[in-house]
């Protein structure tokens, strides 16, 4: 049979590009309403002998596959299956006239009961009957057993969604790629994929409608699906994620793209721990460093000296390079017992970030001394810079205490629409910019970050939002002031061209990121990057903006 | 009827695998078996599902019984099963 080549394009969660036979991950079966007994209740009982032969095949077969936690209970559940008690329960109820699959559900809920009221662990066996019981009527029904597939061969694996029940035998070795027609970047699929380093592509529309067996690629990075590929788009699939793999060992040190042009590349920082961690990253600096970890929890802000010391363990880890502090980020999301403002309706829209210096300036002061004093003969290049600033006179305020204290680089966060509008101005009184993504698009979306509700309004794609990070890196362009991006956003490799395009000069993320990151961006030459930018500009929405600068910069690697 | 009582030696007690590697010995003899506890009611010592209903601890007592040609040596096989710890057989 022909089967023609269809393109499905889903969000690439963990990327990858592999090719396979798709093996379907079954729901489990529903009993058919007003279910008749089959005819002579003989043949259904031969009928439902074989059904439970063949399920403790399976389960026997999978227990040898299994890791070794997974054995012990395929092994029991293979044994249930054999059980001759269970089976002579079961005909007992067809030779009483009931239906076979119905006899099955029947018989496994009397055990069941009886499992749940000893409790504890036996209690725990009961959802191993249920299995059973799905398996044993699928087979009876016709349809697939449900569960993760058995292939003799590695297989690409296709669901509508998977449960954490289905990813606890998942192993790299059988699954080749997995993809889902539900789910998002953040779904459970996705953190399990990631995790295993198993190629996926969540919220991919219209794949479940893929037949069993078919042949499919799926590209992880780009989120692209391609039933019965040809060999050339394989080839050239394949291609070009060797390039990308090849440059993600090929490339270490400062970020730059193909032309030459320096990206840098920093670390956010939030945690002490993190601190030696960081130092040990191969980055220009550390782009955020979160402080808020100092003041949460405690019933009384640090001491100077308290600050003082942890501020000079980051900055002697990075002697030689820069890190960019913001000052204390309190409020909404982060309340603090002694920094807590009367009750808001409206806490993200409140007092918060920069506006609290207003209230508690002591609270800055300190700060400002302590990492002023850290800074003093530590060896890195220290700047300051001030969270969720709105207005000019706030960026003046917070430049001029700064500089008073000894700090020569006082910078602002821009996290809300009117900083990024007004970002010539900003830059009149501040020494550079950075980017909060994750506030920009929570202000400029009007969608509450904590709840994210309607989880597209938050994606860092959202054309509105490039529009915001182009305006203020063309600013800063203006005034050769320094303007980066910091935040989860910028940990996405192609996103990253996109603000490289856009005229950001330096991109702050968690350490685990920069290798691709830098990779993606030594792939292209600054034209290359504008244009990625200005499609995403021009596109329609954020998924739209993703899929057609994944497919550009694909076409950029072919050519 | 022939009649041997034992202790379970395994440390998760006579669940899952254990039971799994119990009910096949028991179905591998010639003749059935019945399992109890001292003062319960026996069960078909071949089904896991019975036996599990047992909720026979490690250290707990069970008294086995057959009947039939072979019925001693067949008591014998399935009491060896149940008196190795599986868990530290693994292990």
């Amino acid at each position: 049979m022909e089967v023609p080549t269809v393109h499905l394009k889903g969000i690439g969660v963990s990327p990858g590009v592999v090719v396979g036979r798709v093996a379907k991950l079954s729901p489990p079966p529903v009993l058919p309403a007003g279910l008749v007994p089959g005819g002579d209740p003989e043949a259904e009982i031969l009928r439902t002998r074989q059904a439970l032969d063949r399920v403790r095949e399976e389960l026997g077969e999978r227990s040898a596959h299994a890791a070794s936690v997974a054995v012990d209970v395929l092994t029991a559940q293979a044994a249930m299956a054999a059980d001759p008690v269970l089976a002579a329960s079961i005909f007992g109820k067809i030779r009483d006239g009931r239906a076979a699959p119905a006899a099955v559900k029947e018989a496994l809920a009397a055990f069941g009961e009886q499992l749940l009221a000893i409790g504890g662990y036996l209690a725990e066996r009961a959802a191993d009957l249920d299995d059973i019981g799905n398996r044993v009527i699928s087979v009876l029904l016709g349809l697939p057993m449900p569960g993760l597939p058995l292939r003799d061969e590695p297989f690409v694996l296709l669901a509508e969604d998977l449960a954490p029940a289905d990813t606890a035998t998942l192993d790299a070795s059988s699954v080749l790629a997995i993809v889902t027609e539900l789910g998002g970047p953040t779904s459970h699929t996705a953190i399990i994929a990631k995790s295993l380093g198993i190629p996926a592509v969540v919220a991919c529309k219209g794949a479940f409608a893929v037949e069993d067996g078919a042949r499919m690629l799926v590209d992880g990075m780009t989120g692209t699906v391609v039933t019965e590929p040809s060999e050339e788009e394989v080839s050239e699939r394949v291609g070009r994620l060797a390039r990308r793999r090849a440059a993600v060992t090929e490339y270490s040190g400062p970020g730059r793209l193909a032309d030459g042009s320096r990206i840098q590349l920093l670390v956010n920082v939030g945690t002490s721990s993190d601190i030696e961690r960081a130092g040990h990253a191969d980055c220009e600096g550390v782009g955020l460093f979160r402080t808020e970890f100092l003041f949460l929890d405690r019933p009384s802000a640090p001491s100077v000296e308290e600050q003082r010391g942890t501020y000079r363990r980051l900055f002697e880890s990075f002697s030689g390079r820069k890190v960019v502090v913001r000052t204390l980020d309190a409020g909404a999301d982060k309340p603090l017992a002694f920094a807590r403002m009367a009750d808001e309706p409206n806490p993200a829209l409140g007092v918060r970030g920069y506006r609290t210096a207003r209230y508690l300036p002591e609270l800055l002061e300190d700060q400002l001394r302590a990492i002023s004093r850290a800074a003093m003969g530590s060896g890195a290049d220290v700047w300051v810079m001030a969270p969720m600033v709105a207005t000019p006179a706030e960026a003046a305020d917070f430049a001029r205490r700064a500089h008073e204290l000894g700090l020569p680089l006082a910078g602002a966060m821009v996290e809300v629409p009117a900083a990024a509008l007004r970002a010539e101005h900003l830059l009149d009184v501040a020494d550079f910019l950075s980017i909060g993504t994750n506030d920009l698009s929570q202000y400029t979306y009007a969608m509450d970050r904590e709840t994210g509700a309607i989880p597209e309004l938050l994606d860092p794609w959202q054309p509105a939002l490039l529009e915001l990070v182009r305006l203020t890196a063309a600013a800063g362009k203006r005034a050769g002031k320094p303007v980066g991006v910091c935040g989860e956003a910028a940990s996405d490799p192609q996103l990253a061209v996109v603000f490289a395009g856009l005229g950001v000069g330096s991109l702050s993320m968690a350490p685990v990121s920069l290798a691709e990151v830098r990779a993606e961006l030594s792939l292209y030459t600054m034209d290359q990057c504008s244009e990625a930018a200005e499609i995403a500009i021009s596109a329609r929405d954020g998924e739209s903006a993703r899929a057609s600068v994944a497919r550009y910069l694909d076409s950029v690697l072919a050519g | 009827m022939p009649e041997i009582r034992a202790k379970v030696a395994s440390t998760v007690g006579l669940h899952a695998r254990p039971a799994a590697l119990f009910a096949a010995a028991a179905a591998a003899a010639p003749v059935p078996i019945s399992v109890c506890k001292p003062g319960g009611e026996p069960v078909d010592a071949r089904s896991i599902l019975s036996v599990l209903t047992l909720d026979a601890r490690c250290g707990d007592e069970l008294i086995l019984a057959a009947e039939g040609p072979g019925a001693q040596e067949a008591l014998a096989s399935v009491v060896k099963v149940l008196e190795t710890n599986h868990d530290q057989a693994e292990a």
